[in-house]
């Protein structure tokens, strides 16, 4: 695809438009993300409303980075961030130590989202808080840390966030060819993801998982400590979502503290639904599904988006249980029994 | 401001007029007119000075660029002829050529003040009381000599003080220390935040610690004074924070009200719940309306009629919901949360295409305007207070409701016990529906009330969801007792630390406390006991 948008001439049947490799960019984001929900709610069985808080803060990882490289080319003509200018600060605050160097933003994309959903697991899991309970706790999280970031005093730009990003890694954000080498590194990423999500669920560890899921009671007094399964896949769920939104951010070019909100969390819920829990394929899938959707939706007809999604939620629920995949898997199956 | 000047300026005009032939002092009348900016200062000073209640006309058309000079005469020209200043009689014809008088703005804040100082002389008591009360704060020295006439000729106990306090506060800034000293004992009997920050200004210490008021015995009588108002005060902080807490909390006690049937009784998690609160509130709007339109005389009564409005709307979208939906998910919560997810994006799409995406106007009815004032900086406005008693009302309906009737009694035997329920000849799948739409019909009475408070827009349920669920978690799933506890405590707490931290600070440490009190104690303040809690 990126190599149909840089060879291919434009007015070429076959060309590319770089808004289309970005979509598909943005797209396959947030099949990462849909993947990282898989493995925890398709897998172990925990629907987590704060994975849209993982991706936010690896995204706020990145766009720290980015808003460094900016330089002085800001509005105001800085070595700060235009919005510190504006709040008439003078030094950069504790947590934007190092931000400057691109390594250091690589750990912060990974450690902060895996180190907050670690402790947070830690806590929850220890005491055994499941089911519904967790999706409400998980949710008021996220909510709380929207709250704070939408604060200027935070130290993350308020409710503007973070955008007009220049350069990264020295080479310019907007030019298509660094556009399509995001676009090749995060469809990297996401086989990556996939290999690994499926080399983990067809284990052992994999196995324990679904038991998790289906017969918790069970699997511990068969000696297995659920803690540790339950906090691993947890805790990589999260570190995925964190890489995924660093991938976001340059190729969408804006993070701010919407994408925090309880309902994008719940949404990427429904794009694994869609596509089928507990098959890696259909997360990815049901992200594409959804958000080609969307993108179609809010253009075409915007006043009947939240219709489709609502409807969507519902159907999906109600007679889908095993999401498009799973209507697929039975239709072939059913078609092999009448052979 | 200027609605105000014209109103107090009716107010005294009736009593002036009368006597308006009595002629102003037709030197200052021309130093005003004539004069340079200093001159028309000192002018309206001498007028405050003489107490002459006429001269207010004259002043507020000054201010308002009515004020025209013709030769040597001053005209007031209004819309409906022009009058001599100094006789107060009508000038017809009008002269030819007349020239605007300019004031300008240190003028014109002049005349606000000197207007304001003359109400005092005023025959009306309430317009007296409005007067003292404006001048509470920043009156300046020219109005010294007036303020203490008029406290002599003050019979009224409460404005008298008021007036002794406003005499006080000038002299503070005197210049003769025993003047001062005096003022400032005097003010020790004050009970205005205004008084707590003068005193605290005459202890501040200027750059080089040199002290503001340089005798130590007029600071040690300002401080005396200081703790005095500041203990005063502090009373009036702690009860204000007191109601704020258990206002907020009424607040969330009536939007988990309902949360706590639909899921603390039945177990189901309906994200659609602030969605049914957003209906009860435009259903109030929609009643309002409709008796503005066929019955404005009965408009203060449109509460009435909406509360069983918005009761029924939303118990009956929940009873759709409910048979439609929610009926084929129970036992799967993780499916429940996001199908009424769903259902709540729908909802809230409807009433955009249907009202607008925009906020829409519910007025308060003139019986809630208002408050009571209990002490000098505590008014209790009386929406609030409706509210508090409103919620009281329902908590105890509900509670009567669950424990004294038929239905009640159904709806916690399937709770507790479905299959045994329905072998004794319960019909559960209707009792479900019925308690169901209990729950959203509470969940409309709270949209009714939040009507009174708030914004109401298609988004106000998304505002609630969350706060909805921490309560009805944190107060123990099945418990209507921990419901009434959590939200108080919470309300409370929230207000609490507000006065310390800010809003949004005190928020989020709520929603972290929540957080951690849920890993410590999952099962809730008051926690059902027994091994059925584990299922």
């Amino acid at each position: 695809m990126p190599v149909l948008n840089l060879a291919v001439p434009e007015g070429h049947p076959l060309y590319m438009s770089t808004f289309l490799v970005t979509l598909s960019g943005k797209i396959m984001c947030y099949a990462i993300v849909a993947l990282a929900m898989d493995l925890i709610w398709g897998f172990a069985g925990i629907l987590s409303l704060g994975h849209g808080l993982f991706f936010a803060l690896g995204g706020y990882a990145m766009g720290m980075y980015l808003m460094r490289q900016i330089g002085r080319q800001g509005q105001y003509q800085s070595e700060l961030p235009d919005f510190m200018v504006f709040l008439d600060w003078k030094e950069l605050p504790w947590h934007w130590w190092m931000s400057d160097q691109f390594w250091w933003a690589m750990l912060l994309v990974v450690a902060v989202p895996g180190l907050l959903a670690f402790g947070f697991g830690y806590l929850a899991f220890r005491s055994r808080i499941k089911g519904v309970y967790f999706s409400i706790i998980t949710q008021a999280l996220t909510f709380a840390t929207m709250l704070l970031f939408f604060r200027n005093e935070t130290g993350f730009g308020g409710n503007n966030g973070f955008t007009d990003f220049k350069r990264l890694l020295g080479f310019d954000v907007t030019a298509p060819q660094t556009r399509v080498v995001l676009f090749a590194v995060t469809g990297a990423t996401l086989l990556a993801a996939l290999l690994l999500g499926r080399w983990l669920v067809t284990s052992k560890f994999g196995r324990v998982l679904a038991a998790i899921r289906d017969a918790e009671t069970r699997i511990m007094f068969c000696g297995y400590n659920t803690l540790h399964y339950k906090l691993f896949i947890w805790t990589l769920s999260a570190v995925l979502c964190g890489i995924a939104g660093a991938l976001y951010v340059p190729q969408v070019g804006i993070i701010n503290p919407s994408e925090m909100s309880p309902a994008n969390s719940i949404e990427i819920a429904i794009w694994v639904a869609v596509g089928g829990r507990g098959t890696l394929v259909g997360a990815i899938a049901g992200a594409g599904i959804v958000n080609a959707a969307k993108s179609i939706f809010t253009v075409a007809f915007p006043e009947y988006w939240l219709y489709f999604l609502g409807l969507l939620f519902i159907l999906v629920t109600l007679f889908l249980p095993n999401g498009v995949v799973g209507l697929l898997r039975s239709k072939s199956r059913s078609a092999e029994s009448a052979a | 401001m200027k609605k105000a000047l014209c109103a107090l300026v009716f107010a005294l005009g009736l009593g002036a007029a009368s006597i308006a032939s009595a002629a102003l002092d037709a030197a200052l009348v021309g130093k005003l007119a004539f004069g340079d900016n200093d001159e028309k200062i000192a002018a309206i000073r001498a007028f405050v000075a003489q107490g002459e209640a006429a001269a207010a006309p004259l002043l507020t058309a000054l201010a308002e660029g009515q004020l025209q000079t013709a030769g040597e005469r001053v005209l007031i020209v209004g819309d409906d002829g022009a009058i001599d200043a100094v006789s107060g009689e009508k000038v017809t014809p009008l002269p030819e050529t007349r020239d605007d008088v300019i004031a300008n703005n240190r003028v014109r804040g002049e005349v606000a003040n000197a207007v304001a100082a003359l109400r005092l002389l005023a025959p009306q008591r309430e317009v007296r009381l409005k007067a003292v009360k404006e001048l509470e704060t920043g009156a300046s020295v020219a109005l010294l000599p007036l303020v203490k006439r008029a406290r002599e000729k003050e019979t009224d106990a409460e404005i008298r003080s008021a007036l002794e306090q406003i005499a006080a506060t000038i002299e503070v800034k005197s210049d003769d220390k025993a003047t001062r000293l005096e003022a400032i004992r005097a003010l020790a009997a004050s009970d205005s935040p205004g008084t707590r920050s003068l005193l605290g200004s005459i202890l501040l210490m200027q750059q080089g610690g040199r002290y503001v008021e340089p005798d130590e015995e007029v600071r040690r009588a300002a401080e005396e004074s200081l703790k005095a108002v500041q203990g005063r005060l502090a009373w009036g902080e702690r009860a204000g924070l007191l109601f704020a807490g258990v206002s907020l909390g009424s607040i969330l006690l009536l939007a988990a009200l309902g949360l706590a049937i639909t899921y603390g009784l039945m177990g189901v998690i309906n994200m659609a719940h602030g969605e049914l609160i957003m209906i009860g509130a435009y259903a109030t709007y929609v009643v309002q309306n409709l008796v503005r339109a066929y019955a404005p005389g009965a408009f203060d009564a449109y509460l009435l009629a909406a509360i069983p409005a918005a009761f029924i709307t939303s118990g009956l979208v929940g009873m759709a919901l409910e048979r439609s939906v929610i009926r084929y998910l129970y036992g799967r919560p993780l499916e429940t949360l996001l199908a009424t997810w769903g259902i709540s994006l729908m909802l809230i799409q409807a009433v955009r295409t249907l009202f607008g995406a925009q906020n829409v106007q519910v007025e308060n009815p003139s019986w809630m305007s208002g408050g009571i004032q209990l002490l000098a900086n505590v008014v209790l406005p009386w929406n609030r207070i409706m509210i508090i008693g409103f919620a009281a009302l329902v908590v105890i309906a509900v509670g009567l409701l669950l424990t004294r009737t038929r239905l009640g009694l159904f709806v916690r035997g399937v709770t507790q016990n479905r299959a045994m329920a329905s072998c004794v000849g319960v019909p559960t799948a209707r009792v479900d529906t019925w308690a169901f739409g209990l729950g959203s019909g509470v969940a409309g009475l709270a949209g009714c009330a939040l009507s009174q408070v708030g914004n109401v827009g298609p988004d106000l349920g998304q505002a609630y969801i969350v706060d909805s669920f921490m309560v009805v978690v944190f107060g123990g799933v099945g418990q209507l007792a921990g419901t009434v506890v959590a939200a108080l405590g919470l309300g409370f707490i929230n207000k609490l630390l507000e006065s310390w931290s800010g809003a949004v600070i005190a928020k989020i440490a709520v929603l972290v406390f929540i957080v951690l009190f849920i890993q410590k104690r999952p099962q809730g303040l008051f926690a059902l006991k027994g091994r059925a809690v584990e299922a």
